[in-house]
């Protein structure tokens, strides 16, 4: 290279690494590979000095976001706990003295030991963002508590609910567009996150492409603001605009009635009776197969009878008499009803109806007139043999935004229904199941709850119920599990209510608890509603002066708001410390084209006296006798997560791990190998299998698909099904709700249920604001997760707080003009709840009804090793102040949850507001008690790295 | 007073497409992470945790909200991210003002750079960037600046496919580019006249290497399509269900 003469040669080759070490990211819930830079420090200790994306990884390819380079941070915290803590002051304080591991593991074995031999209900154990469910979920099954969800419940349950009992998976960890085929993309109510990497990664082979991105969401940040289109949305009204659209597609005939005859349940027939008990239930024959009138015969036939073709329009009697109609029909009249009219929606939806219009036309025209093909055949699982695999380009992704509100379930349902119109579901360049989806919810358990002391419960906990005979009740009709999962409340709570646990146990309704066990969850402030509520209800005690929640046991690796809380704390380790198995069994990070799955190693060791929490969990099992964690000498069976992780079996050669089982050679499928994790190890920490090329599109029907699944252990047997546009599970709650059937709901739910369970996809408006006068709330109030900050870890890290340090509230320029803001003004935002005084920035780019702000910033004084002073406890603020675990009390006494009526999910969405301008306080308010930190604060400064 | 060297038809830089940037920081911060480890003294931070915390960063992104001139009325603003860091200009006025000979501009391939041992910290170069591309590091009291990763793109101890900065080997929207803008054949080269790249304020003079790419336009309202009517079709509603229906008998 050619260089002046006096030009300075700076070193060009540094040696950046002794070795580098390939794991999982934790930085966020999206796993990506990381290549971790290790170099021996000063104290002859290793040292991480740089990571980066791992290239070969499937999620991220190389790249890593903005949180994954922080992780460096994230791993050096201050806020670091040190060793296991005893409180010893009144919690909430922050006061703890220091104990050994030995006094800690005692101490909760002798506390959960006792509730396990008298009534193993009374331990509550739920569990944040871990990650480690099948772990978790099994180890609250052999305690025998029915009381075990993970934070699903408020956080997507609608969106994983919602695409199981539709069409058998659902989007992000369970599905993703065909970002290499798509030519229109739509992306619904997602924040910059879930998932992080691969949506960016998606975005930008999209605009290579020049496919056209429609990003629907009330703020214009991140994805909305380079999507070609924007629809500011009003909250809570997509599922409107989405019918709509819905509306458009029938009433121009523009739906793809081959797609359907053939995938979904729109031929079966409907027992068509009303005010009868069987009334909207699927005609079935003796074997209990739905029927459909076979075009070709003129028969009825089982639905899976090969050759038939369905009638989709005509109604048929049945052999007893009453009329049948196929599922089309009711499909038909449903949506090509007026109120579902483009015009009808425009103003409460805030889209205008020839935007409705327009993009209607657009999804179909790209759908049906620049249909792709990919030169494949295929077979069915009838033996029909497909030439060609034929593509409808137009894919969907929805999350977050779609699922926290209280019609969030049926929103979803209704995006999965259109794009199952559209025929673009498993097809190329549509939306793609990722294994070990699609699994029709058949396949999936019924949920468990029957608890006796000293057994493990008889089945997992979470589960999918087929109709009101699934729900766990106790003979009197109340709840067996602490958070009225899988009641009346919300029968189909797959993952969970985790938001109503602490309120439920402070109430005692349905009983009281012994133990709350949580892990990695900040309970105490940002993850739950009614913040200061729940600081009370952690706190409240009973006339004697005890706690009326006795126990707080709480396993994190951060000083965070609610190790204020706990009464024990069992300091867990950062992501580089620990093993950690991302597993097939719980929420896997495979591809539409490939299955994998991943793990954590330590690659470095702690320098504190920290376990990893999975390793001391599975400790605790084995001191409390849990059968899984013993062996037949009634010791530990396993040395830690990491044997575990390699030679736990969930079924006969199943694991926690697919890959390299049995001699090295088998995966999927296969005995336990000693030698897995050394294996994922040497891989880059990660496994992969790719899907044959014929069975990677139509996978619900390939049977190529079908069989592989069974070879790699994901399923049993064959499994094709078809896509439930109408719900019968729905259904069948509805007629118990018009008095049907042996099991009925209590009397004040029955309306409820009948206008919420919609066995198509219906709309109707979110509670809260149904609840209250509209002039004295007019606002809708939501939360946006920045790309950079991930819940309320980012605040601990000095280089992500330097860019999402506070957060002021974003008010749309009408709002802020009518009430007199300017930026840096503050202002006064009042919920039926409570009330905020908040620092204020205009914003001309989100929906003009719209208030927002970034989720999580604001931090409790104390908390995450903060000093004095720091924004995030100054400035920062939470909306969770505004928002009640509660709907506004209805007058009739009883607690109603502010949750979606089906799943149960937080509606943190639904929050409606009022604004006024305020006198700027010394600070956000309400503000924070200060919490004692056991950990100190962070340093003056810091320069880390320095020359290699 | 530092000069500039003979330019060598080498032109390094960054090409950084505005149509999508999510402005989610992954460049910002792998950016830090690098270089707080590798060229010259760390990045450092002041008051990391505490009430006003700040840090020496080689590129930081902002966000605007963004009308177009030409947009219709009543149009809600766009917004716009924009990482800003050095541009490595043909005519650096960082370079010319520095009075230590500390800024210089490499012959070989136009990249900027500060030889930290000669630079006193006077901070002149900040004043003279147009582009506020420069941060003095309050620890050690030097100028700091994207160096373009110049201890990665030649770096040998390195595998070849990741000679390339932080910020665009870990961009996980792929809107960062690195090529040599002075070959008019190199991809990056092509990427901007392809899509009309931009310097940032030309009027100053300072020639930046770097391009930008703009946003593309957003999509106009415009009035639906002539709307098929499924009612109007031969046979109306039931009619076009049975022809589809005919395909698979």
């Amino acid at each position: 290279m050619t260089r002046r003469r006096d030009e300075p040669a700076p070193d060009l080759s540094p040696h950046m690494a002794d070795e580098v070490a390939q794991t999982t990211c934790y930085m966020c819930a999206c796993r990506c590979g990381i290549d971790v830079f290790l170099k021996q420090g000063a104290d002859g200790r290793k040292q991480v000095s740089y990571i980066q994306g791992n290239r070969d990884h499937p999620k991220n390819r190389g790249v890593l976001c903005a949180k994954g380079s922080a992780g460096i941070m994230q791993h050096l915290s201050p806020a670091r706990l040190r060793k296991p803590l005893r409180r010893n002051g009144p919690r909430g304080s922050g006061e703890f003295e220091e104990i050994e591991w030995e006094e800690a593991l005692s101490l909760a074995t002798e506390w959960l030991g006792g509730i396990r031999e008298t009534d193993p209900k009374r331990l509550a154990f739920f569990t944040g963002r871990d990650q480690s469910q099948s772990l978790t979920s099994l180890w609250a099954q052999e305690f025998g508590t029915p009381n075990y969800a993970a934070h699903g419940g408020f956080c997507s349950v609608n969106m994983a609910a919602a695409g199981i009992y539709t069409m058998g998976g659902a989007f992000w960890e369970f599905g993703a567009p065909d970002w290499e085929r798509a030519k229109m993309f739509m992306l619904f109510g997602v924040a910059e996150d879930h998932d992080s990497n691969p949506i960016k990664l998606g975005l930008s082979r999209l605009k290579a492409r020049g496919a056209k991105i429609v990003g629907v969401n009330p703020v214009r940040t991140g994805y909305n603001a380079i999507a070609d289109e924007w629809v500011g949305i009003t909250p809570g009204t997509d599922g409107l605009f989405v019918l709509a659209l819905v509306h458009e597609l029938f009433g121009t005939g523009r739906v793809d009635v081959a797609y359907l005859a053939r995938y979904t349940n729109a031929g079966w027939l409907l027992v068509d009776a009303p005010g009868t008990a069987k009334h909207g239930l699927f005609a079935r024959d003796a074997d209990g197969k739905a029927l459909i009138l076979d075009r070709k015969t003129g028969k009825l036939v089982a639905w899976d009878t090969p050759g038939a073709v369905p009638e989709l329009t005509v109604d048929v009697t049945l052999p007893d008499g009453r009329t049948g109609r196929p599922v089309f029909q009711r499909m038909a009249a449903a949506y090509l009803a007026e109120d579902y009219a483009p015009e009808a929606v425009a103003a409460r939806c805030g889209v205008t109806a020839a935007t409705i219009r327009r993009l209607a036309a657009e999804l179909a025209r790209v759908a049906f007139e620049e249909e792709i093909v990919v030169e494949r055949p295929w077979t069915d699982w009838l033996g029909r043999r497909h030439d060609r695999m034929v593509g409808r380009p137009v894919a969907f992704h929805a999350m977050r935004g779609i699922s926290a509100h209280s019609n969030g379930f049926q929103t979803c349902r209704a995006i999965h229904l259109l794009q199952i119109l559209l025929g673009s579901v498993e097809c190329p360049g549509g939306f793609r199941f990722k294994p070990p989806y699609p699994k029709p919810v058949e396949a999936h358990p019924k949920p468990h709850g029957d608890t006796h002391p000293c057994a493990p419960l008889p089945g997992p906990h979470l589960g999918f119920p087929a109709g009101p005979e699934d729900l766990l009740l106790e003979a009197d009709g109340s709840a067996q599990r602490i958070d009225k999962a899988f009641t009346w409340d919300a029968p189909l709570a797959v993952h969970g209510m985790m938001h109503m646990v602490i309120a439920n146990a402070a109430e005692g309704d349905p009983y009281r608890i012994d133990t709350l066990f949580l892990y990695m969850a900040n309970m105490a402030w940002n993850s739950s509603m009614n913040t200061g509520g729940t600081a009370e209800m952690l706190t409240r005690a009973d006339d004697k002066g005890d706690y009326v929640i006795p126990h707080i046991i709480y396993a994190d690796a951060y000083s965070s708001e609610t190790v204020a809380y706990a009464d024990l704390v069992l300091p867990d380790t950062t992501y580089l410390e620990r093993h950690d198995c991302i597993s097939l069994l719980d929420r896997p990070i495979s591809e539409p084209d490939s299955l994998a799955d991943a793990i954590r190693w330590p690659v470095v060791d702690p320098d504190r006296d920290v376990r990893g929490f999975q390793s001391v969990l599975i400790e605790l099992g084995a001191r409390l006798g849990l059968p899984a964690f013993c062996d037949a000498e009634g010791g530990p069976k396993y040395r830690d997560y990491a044997d575990y992780m390699a030679r736990h079996e969930r079924r006969p050669g199943i694991g926690p791990l697919a890959g390299w089982r049995g001699d090295g050679t088998q995966h999927g499928r296969g005995a336990p190998n000693p030698d897995q994790v050394a294996r994922y190890r040497e891989n880059g920490g990660f496994f992969t299998a790719e899907i044959p090329e014929e069975a990677q599109f139509f996978k619900p029907w390939n049977a190529a698909y079908q069989d592989w699944a069974v070879e790699m252990g994901l399923i049993d047997r064959p499994q094709p099904y078809v896509f439930q546009l109408w719900s019968e599970p729905l259904q069948k709650f509805r007629l118990a709700a018009e008095g049907h059937g042996e099991h009925q709901p209590p009397d004040h739910l029955r309306a409820r249920i009948g206008d919420c369970f919609s066995p198509l996809p219906a709309w109707y408006p979110p509670f809260e604001e149904a609840a209250l006068d509209p002039a004295a709330y007019p606002l809708h109030a939501i939360t946006q997760r920045p790309a950079a900050m991930y819940h309320s870890w980012g605040s601990q890290n000095a280089w992500l707080r330097q860019i999402h340090g506070e957060n002021p509230l974003y008010v749309p320029n009408e709002v802020a003009d009518a009430a007199g803001l300017a930026d840096g003004d503050w202002a006064r935002v009042t919920s039926h709840h409570g009330e905020i005084v908040v620092p204020v920035r205009r914003t001309g780019a989100c929906n003009g009804h719209t208030l927002w702000t970034w989720n999580a910033i604001g931090k409790r004084k104390g908390a995450w090793a903060l000093r004095p002073g720091a924004p995030e406890t100054t400035k920062g603020f939470l909306m969770n102040h505004l928002i009640h675990e509660l709907l506004p009390p209805k007058g009739d006494g009883r607690r109603w949850t502010n949750s979606d009526p089906v799943t149960g999910q937080a509606a943190w969405f639904d929050l409606r507001v009022r604004i006024e301008k305020a006198e700027a306080p010394a600070e956000s308010l309400p503000a924070s008690t200060p919490q004692r930190s056991p950990v100190g604060t962070g340093p003056d400064d810091l320069t880390y790295g320095g020359k290699p | 007073m530092t000069t500039l060297p003979e330019p060598s038809g080498v032109k390094l830089g960054l090409v950084i497409d505005l149509d999508i940037c999510v402005g989610c920081h992954a460049c910002a911060v792998a950016c830090k992470e690098w270089n707080t480890a590798a060229y010259g003294a760390p990045l450092s931070d002041q008051d990391p945790y505490g009430a006003d915390p700040s840090g020496t960063w080689l590129n930081r992104i902002h966000s605007y909200e963004v009308t177009p001139e030409d947009a219709p009325q009543n149009a809600p603003p766009q917004i716009v991210h924009f990482p800003r860091s050095c541009l490595h200009c043909e005519d650096a006025p960082c370079v010319t003002v520095c009075p230590t000979g500390a800024s210089y501009k490499r012959a070989a391939d136009g990249i900027v750079l500060v030889n930290e041992d000669a630079c006193m910290g006077c901070g002149l170069c900040a004043w003279a960037c147009p582009y506020g591309a420069r941060e003095m590091d309050a620890a050690e009291g030097v100028m700091k600046k994207c160096t373009l990763c110049v201890d990665r793109i030649y770096n040998e101890n390195l595998p070849e496919e990741d000679r390339e900065p932080a910020c665009v080997r870990t961009c996980p929207a792929n809107a960062r580019h690195f090529g040599d803008l002075g070959d008019p054949d190199s991809d990056v080269s092509r990427m901007v006249a392809a899509r009309g790249g931009v310097d940032l304020m030309p009027e100053q003079g300072t020639k930046p290497v770097n391009k930008y790419l703009p946003p593309r336009p957003k999509t106009r309202e415009t009035p639906p399509p002539a709307r098929p009517d499924a009612e109007e079709a031969p046979g109306g509603f039931l009619g076009w269900v049975d022809r589809a229906l005919a395909l698979l008998d």
